[in-house]
């Protein structure tokens, strides 16, 4: 018979002609056992020693469907075994012991078998094994089909993109920069093609099969439904209206709980399509507010809470103990042109220095946002009225790259009064605000004072969409108005970044201490396409942000 | 016919193998396997444990030689022993094993010791009885 797996000879007398090996030290039972395969019609191969087993499944790599092993092997723990045959040769394993004992069954579906049969073993159980098989591929192909014909699943597929990301900074293969272009690319379509095959060859892991790929998305997209719910549960939580951004840009662009769900995700590892950008991943909270606000704010318009920017994590989770992103926006009540922050995370590309104190509001800037006009927001934001708000800063953002002077931030075509903004220029760690690889990623705010010390040089031009999300209450018509003012996302930008943002935002967070001292260190934010190189430490700070 | 009286004799020693509990249901399913392809498939499964017995018996002994013994290995010698055991249906050897190892989570030496001889003479008496029913299935056949 052949061996080529799903599409052996037998396929068509299945289950007959299963190729079973099976592993057990007690002859007796290894000699039951074959007999009673074999009146299954199986195809039975036996096997005395756990190692010799390995090595026979590594030999022919395709030349079985399932393996029967006993738990207790001599030579080597039958859940060492168990581990090793599943991911290696990634088949379905059925454990036996005499020991029923839940503890042991339950190790034994840890380890990943995907039965546990109790000895004495009846005929009639080893007849059903097949089923193992037939799931097995069912699901596989399932995965690798599902790509097409769903509407999210290009969603999805982005998500797929930035899950590549993932997988080529865990594997450490930096093809990363080349993913975000293609993820950049993909964004501008709405149709991408990305399923597992794709994801195989980018990742180049020798001994990955396209199953486990589209095994592995499959259970990643449940994770980002999942996710997607738990979003939209916070993204209602601000109370900002902004039904006015929502319809316009996303609209068709992105799944809204697609898009954020992948934000999140990506933020949640703190990778973005930028090669260069190894931000460690944070806590998951933070990553997963970071990947709501970069999802949200990129893809997201079209989400009807708009206001709430995306995202708005909550205040609390925000706060994580510096990560300056978010600032209090409400209090600070700067220029409106600024997105809102998430103060968590997001800092969103365009804000370099942005440093906040106090989570409390969750501004989150997207760079997507272009040409938003932030009237409402001047009047909302002051920044001379911040409030509690710990040291927030804001920094303008300079829509020049090489600007020293004060960052300003004007949203293109805003009419932002200039509200001053104090920015303190996050550390120099090349804070970039992410939206570096999309024009739009720029926030321009005006800034009366000059700025504490940082430059941004943005490289967009116009304001990327921000987000405003001030959780506090005071704070919930800026937000709307800033939400309100932003009318155009530009999904490539958004895309880019949130790709950027989040390796931005995480860099921030997790140099928050470090910048600490850098604060209001007359900083100048290279920015760069976030695209190039996300390097940058966010450094949000607790500098003041002085209205 | 001799045939028929033997054959009626080996049923009647057959059943008492499972009303007095020296064997059971496992038994049954060794004997659904015998086939044409193995026509003494029961037989010489039951030859092959009682080979195989011997080593893991030595194996229990020798643990026990031990004062005082290593119970957890003692406790995985006859882990093994007794899954070997049911794998001919032997139920009342599998008893006494079960009991061993209630003596070894016990730390009990003696109980072990005493227990271990039950378990070694359960062994002795079933397959005094087999072989008698083989025996008459063979003639029978």
């Amino acid at each position: 018979m052949e061996c080529n797996g799903f599409n052996s000879p037998r396929s068509d007398t299945f289950p007959a002609g299963l190729r079973v090996l099976v592993v057990d030290d007690d002859p007796t039972w290894l000699k039951i056992l074959e007999k009673m395969l074999k009146k299954c019609s199986y195809e039975v191969t036996t096997c005395g020693l756990a190692r010799e087993a390995l090595d026979l499944l590594r030999e022919r790599k395709d030349g079985f469907d399932i393996v029967i092993s006993d738990v207790n092997m001599p030579d080597m723990d039958g859940f060492k075994l168990l581990e090793n045959m599943g991911l290696e040769m990634d088949l379905p394993v059925i454990m036996m012991s005499v020991d029923g004992e839940t503890s042991r069954v339950m190790k034994g579906v840890q380890h990943g078998a995907c039965d546990y049969l109790l000895k004495p073993i009846r005929m009639k159980e080893l007849r059903n094994i097949w089923q193992h098989v037939f799931r097995k591929r069912v699901h596989e192909v399932r995965d690798i089909e599902s790509h097409d014909g769903f509407e999210e699943i290009q969603i999805m597929r982005n998500v797929s993109d930035q899950y590549d990301d993932i997988y080529l900074h865990n594997g450490g293969d930096l093809t990363s920069g080349k993913k975000r272009k293609d993820v950049e690319n993909k964004l501008d379509n709405k149709d991408f093609e990305v399923g597992p095959k794709k994801i195989l060859d980018l990742m180049n892991v020798p001994w990955l099969t396209r199953e486990n790929v589209a095994s592995h998305l499959q259970k990643y997209r449940l994770y980002l439904c999942r996710l997607q719910k738990e979003n939209d549960i916070k993204a209602s939580f601000g109370g900002i209206k902004q039904a006015d951004l929502s319809p316009k840009h996303t609209a068709g662009k992105f799944g809204l709980h697609n898009s954020i769900n992948i934000q999140q995700d990506d933020a949640a590892n703190g990778h973005f399509g930028t090669s260069d950008n190894k931000i460690p991943p944070h806590n998951i909270d933070h990553k997963i507010h970071e990947a709501e606000l970069k999802g949200i704010v990129s893809m997201s318009m079209t989400k009807p809470k708009k206001a709430q920017i995306v995202n708005i994590p909550e205040p609390q989770k925000l706060s994580s103990s510096g990560t300056g992103l978010s600032h209090s926006w409400g209090s600070l009540e700067p220029d409106p042109k600024y997105a809102a922050f998430d103060s968590t995370l997001t800092m969103q590309y365009s804000w370099r220095d942005i440093q906040y104190q106090e989570y409390k509001p969750h501004l989150q800037l997207e760079n997507s946002f272009r040409h938003l006009p932030l009237p409402a927001i001047q009047n909302h934001i002051q920044v001379n009225t911040l409030r509690p708000v710990p040291s927030t800063n804001t920094i303008p953002f300079n829509k020049e790259r090489d600007k020293p002077s004060p960052v300003e931030i004007q949203p293109s075509g805003a009419k932002c009064r200039s509200q001053q903004i104090r920015q303190v220029a996050p550390t120099g760690n090349a804070f970039d605000l992410l939206s570096a690889q999309s024009e739009s990623c720029m926030t321009n705010f005006h800034t009366s004072s000059p700025p504490a010390s940082a430059t941004f040089s943005m490289k967009n031009q116009g304001i990327d969409r921000i987000s405003v999300t001030d959780l506090e209450s005071n704070k919930g018509n800026l937000i709307q108005e800033i939400g309100a003012a932003f009318a155009c996302i530009d999904e490539d930008l958004t895309a880019s970044c949130f790709q950027g943002d989040c390796c931005s935002i995480n860099l921030g967070f997790q140099n928050i201490a470090e910048v600490s001292p850098y604060l209001y260190d007359a900083l100048k934010f290279d920015y760069e396409n976030p695209c190039d190189s996300l390097e940058y430490p966010v450094i949000i700070d607790q500098g003041l942000f002085i209205a | 016919m001799d045939t028929t009286h033997l054959q009626r004799q080996a049923a009647f020693v057959r059943k008492n193998l499972f009303d007095q509990g020296y064997l059971d249901e496992q038994f049954i399913q060794l004997e659904e396997l015998q086939d044409d392809a193995n026509p003494n498939f029961v037989e010489e499964i039951v030859t092959l444990f009682y080979n195989d017995s011997a080593r893991l018996i030595r194996n229990i002994e020798l643990a026990l030689e031990n004062s005082p013994p290593d119970f957890a290995r003692l406790d995985d010698s006859m882990h093994q022993f007794k899954g070997s055991s049911s794998s001919i249906g032997a139920k009342k050897v599998k008893k006494e094993c079960t009991q061993f190892q209630e003596y070894c989570n016990a730390a009990n030496a003696q109980g072990c010791i005493r227990t271990f001889q039950q378990v070694k003479q359960e062994l002795v008496i079933l397959r005094r009885k087999l072989e008698t029913y083989f025996q008459l299935a063979r003639q029978t056949a």
